[in-house]
């Protein structure tokens, strides 16, 4: 059986690469994810794990390196954040393109300017596009868990995808938790041995990978990339299912919380959840039918699912730790997309919150549940986008 | 292992590696050392290219020149991307997923080297990762139309430092990477030129067999950039070697050896006649110009001549 731990998010995730062994991992020191990648480094030096690791001069040279390795055929992970994802960006694209099943933990951090190095997701919200799965975590827990899945996902023989695992900056990265770690031949068992698909390293069948592609084909090229997207969902749920029979845990598309019969709810991603809940479960008390939704997998984005779970809600307020600055959060434009083609739907407003580490606190998502309330009461809301939690 | 003796009459028998068919410009220098450098290995060979007038012409759409296995990723990161198979060779031949022994190779432009990609090579240098990174230097970014890189000679006209009636083309000199690659303190580092193809590759075999990075700069002509006839980029590349305006050296463990002197030292002007790219030179308010060029030259080669080891001292 699994041994209970108290760890931090870095030492869950770092441990859970250990014991998934990759062939090779790239690393390049950034805060918050610096101290994930110092604990791998010692597991290579300590002889605890068979990796090749490389210690890159840069985050672009990191994606770099793991797409020639990834291309070579062998299992490849490397982890970063903010600015550190933010210097990959060109690179992001080439991996998923190439559909390269790279693992990269990614632990949310803030954009510069103005620097600072804590915790929001600005920086994965800019990858979304990028082609690549992205599964989100509330905790600790979670985070292990989603990179375990995350290899099973990304390797899939009907998906091949480089997919991230985020995990928010300081709050959980740092901080420790009470947590389960599953034995190491069972995450071996569950991972697999990883199969190549086009190794470049087969010398007797060369490849030519990344070519010039031009109008007459690319378009098509990209459309597969969609194609494939549409069959992730499947998997995750599939993986998930798989990954209960190991731990006992259950993982979906997202997570709801006393929603069934919920008339407000908030939706919002990772640790603020966890804060969240609290606070839904002291309206619950007061009488007042409050839910939250809690958002997995964020790409591909399950439209249809997100949709059904919050159609019956009166009002829902969409809560983003980024903004897309002269546009709504990146999560209020996905669940407002979600929820548009449906007849009836609740009334939507978007929070901007906890921007640079700014603390979520539990009165936050008070005011916020309020706000729903009396929505629901009067049948008006002020304004759709509001930044929360700003010192005036 | 049997190795084929570096003579045409056997190498004439080996399989060209790139196949005739890609879209290079006729007379286009690159692919000639392509194919040089891929005859004299003797092991398999996996390559990597950055964006460029190479990597665009040698893999469209569905069909490849390459007979190797051949990854191109991006423009500023050809170091890296090989670095990273390298390692995950290393990493499955370790596990014994993997038997063969397997060079890893880049073919790589100026600008991807010099420039755009110089952190990601010089990284991958310092790291020693078991490759040859071999840049073909054609002095421009010749695939996006003829730019000025760090490669681009002093007083060229280029695209984006046109000879004009005020800035008569590039006012810099070329930033001398052979030397910086051989400060990385790397076992192996060598100047080359397709007009030597006996020297070029033995430099490839000598680089092959040794065991980390290896950094080679070609000089490759661009008959469309240095605005020459198309049937002379052997001749232009052998000019280049005789006016010692790319001497052909190597660095081994640190030790620099010239391989090739001229037997008469040519005025450089041989050199850039040919090059439409120079003409401007020629007008007599440019003068001055080309004697910057000459002096320059000059001086470098004594430079070389100094720090290199003699025949003599090499017996010793
Ligand atoms: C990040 C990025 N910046 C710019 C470009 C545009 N670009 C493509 S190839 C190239 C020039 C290539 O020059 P060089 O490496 O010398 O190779 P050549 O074409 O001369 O053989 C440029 C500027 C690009 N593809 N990617
Ligand atoms: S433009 Fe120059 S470098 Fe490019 S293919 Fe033509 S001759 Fe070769
Ligand atoms: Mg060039």
């Amino acid at each position: 059986m699994g041994k209970i731990v108290a760890a931090t998010g870095n030492e869950a995730v770092a441990e859970a690469l250990r014991q998934i062994n990759p062939d090779v991992c790239a690393a390049y020191p950034i805060t918050p994810q610096t101290d994930m990648m110092q604990r791998f480094a010692s597991f290579v030096s300590d002889g605890k794990v068979d990796t090749e690791i490389m210690l890159v001069e840069s985050e672009h040279s990191a994606m770099s390196a793991c797409i020639g390795a990834s291309a070579g055929g062998g299992r490849v992970a490397t982890a970063t954040s903010g600015p550190g994802l933010a210097l990959m960006w060109e690179m992001l694209y080439v991996a998923s393109g190439m559909r390269l099943p790279i693992v990269m933990p990614v632990v949310n951090r803030s954009l510069s300017a103005p620097l600072n190095i804590h915790g929001d997701h600005s920086d994965a919200m800019g990858a979304r596009d990028s082609g690549w799965i992205q599964l989100w975590s509330e905790n600790a827990q979670e985070a292990y868990d989603n990179t375990i899945q995350a290899f099973r996902i990304g390797e899939h023989m009907d998906i091949r995808l480089p997919v991230m695992v985020c995990l928010d900056g300081f709050i959980i990265s740092h901080s420790i938790e009470r947590m389960e770690y599953l034995d190491d031949n069972v995450v071996k068992a569950f991972v697999r041995e990883y199969k190549s698909l086009n190794p470049l390293l087969d010398v007797e069948n060369p490849k030519s990978i990344g070519p010039l592609i031009l109008p007459d084909l690319y378009h098509e090229y990209k459309r597969a990339q969609h194609e494939v997207m549409t069959k992730v969902k499947d998997v995750v749920l599939d993986v998930a299912e798989d990954f209960k029979k190991i731990s006992g845990r259950s993982y979906g598309l997202f997570e709801t919380y006393r929603l069934d019969d919920a008339e407000i709810a908030v939706v919002i991603l990772n640790s603020a959840a966890g804060t969240a809940k609290d606070i839904v479960d002291e309206f619950r008390e007061k009488g007042i039918k409050a839910g939250l939704l809690k958002p997995r997998l964020f790409r591909p984005f399950p439209y249809e699912e997100v949709a059904h779970a919050l159609k019956n809600l009166k009002a829902v307020c969409i809560m983003d730790r980024a903004d897309s600055f002269g546009g709504y959060g990146p999560l209020f434009m996905e669940v407002s997309s979600a929820l548009y083609p449906l007849n009836d739907r609740p009334i939507m407003i978007n929070k901007i919150y906890g921007l640079g580490g700014r603390d979520f606190m539990p009165q936050h998502a008070e005011i916020v549940l309020d706000e729903l309330v009396e929505i629901v009461k009067t049948g008006k809301f002020k304004t759709i986008k509001e930044y929360i939690g700003v010192r005036e | 292992m049997e190795t084929t003796p570096l003579r045409l009459k056997e190498l004439s028998k080996k399989e060209v590696l790139l196949t005739a068919g890609h879209r290079m410009c006729s007379g286009c220098g690159a692919p000639i050392i392509v194919k040089m450098v891929l005859l004299a290995s003797e092991y398999p060979v996996v390559a990597c290219s950055s964006t460029g007038c190479l990597e665009v012409s040698s893999c469209i759409s569905l069909l490849t020149a390459w007979k190797i296995p051949w990854i191109h990723s991006a423009f500023e990161n050809a170091a890296a991307t090989i670095a990273g198979t390298e390692t995950m060779y290393r990493a499955l031949k370790k596990q014994g997923r993997i038997d063969k022994e397997i060079k890893f190779i880049t073919f790589c432009g100026d600008g991807g080297t010099y420039d755009i990609g110089f952190q990601s090579l010089s990284g991958a240098m310092e790291r020693g990762h078991d490759m040859l990174y071999i840049c073909y230097d054609n002095g421009a970014y010749m695939n996006t139309g003829i730019q000025r890189s760090s490669a681009t000679p002093y007083g060229a006209d280029t695209t984006t430092c046109p000879a004009g009636s005020v800035v008569p083309g590039k006012l810099q000199k070329r930033k001398d990477l052979t030397k910086i690659m051989a400060a990385h303190n790397i076992p192996y580092v060598a100047q080359a030129s397709p007009s030597h193809w006996l020297d070029l590759m033995k430099k490839v075999r000598k680089a092959i067999e040794i065991k980390g990075p290896k950094f080679m700069n070609i000089i490759a002509p661009c008959n469309r950039g240095w605005r020459s006839m198309t049937n002379d980029a052997i001749l232009l590349s052998r000019l280049a070697v005789e006016t010692c305006y790319w001497p052909l050296y190597e660095v081994e463990h640190g030790i620099t050896k010239i391989t090739v002197t001229p037997k008469e030292k040519k005025p450089v002007i041989d050199f850039l006649k040919l090059q439409g790219r120079f003409k401007h030179l020629f007008a007599p308010e440019n003068e001055w110009m080309l004697k910057k060029i000459q002096e320059d030259i000059d001086k470098d080669w004594e430079l070389l001549l100094k720090a290199a080891v003699t025949e003599k001292e090499e017996e010793k």
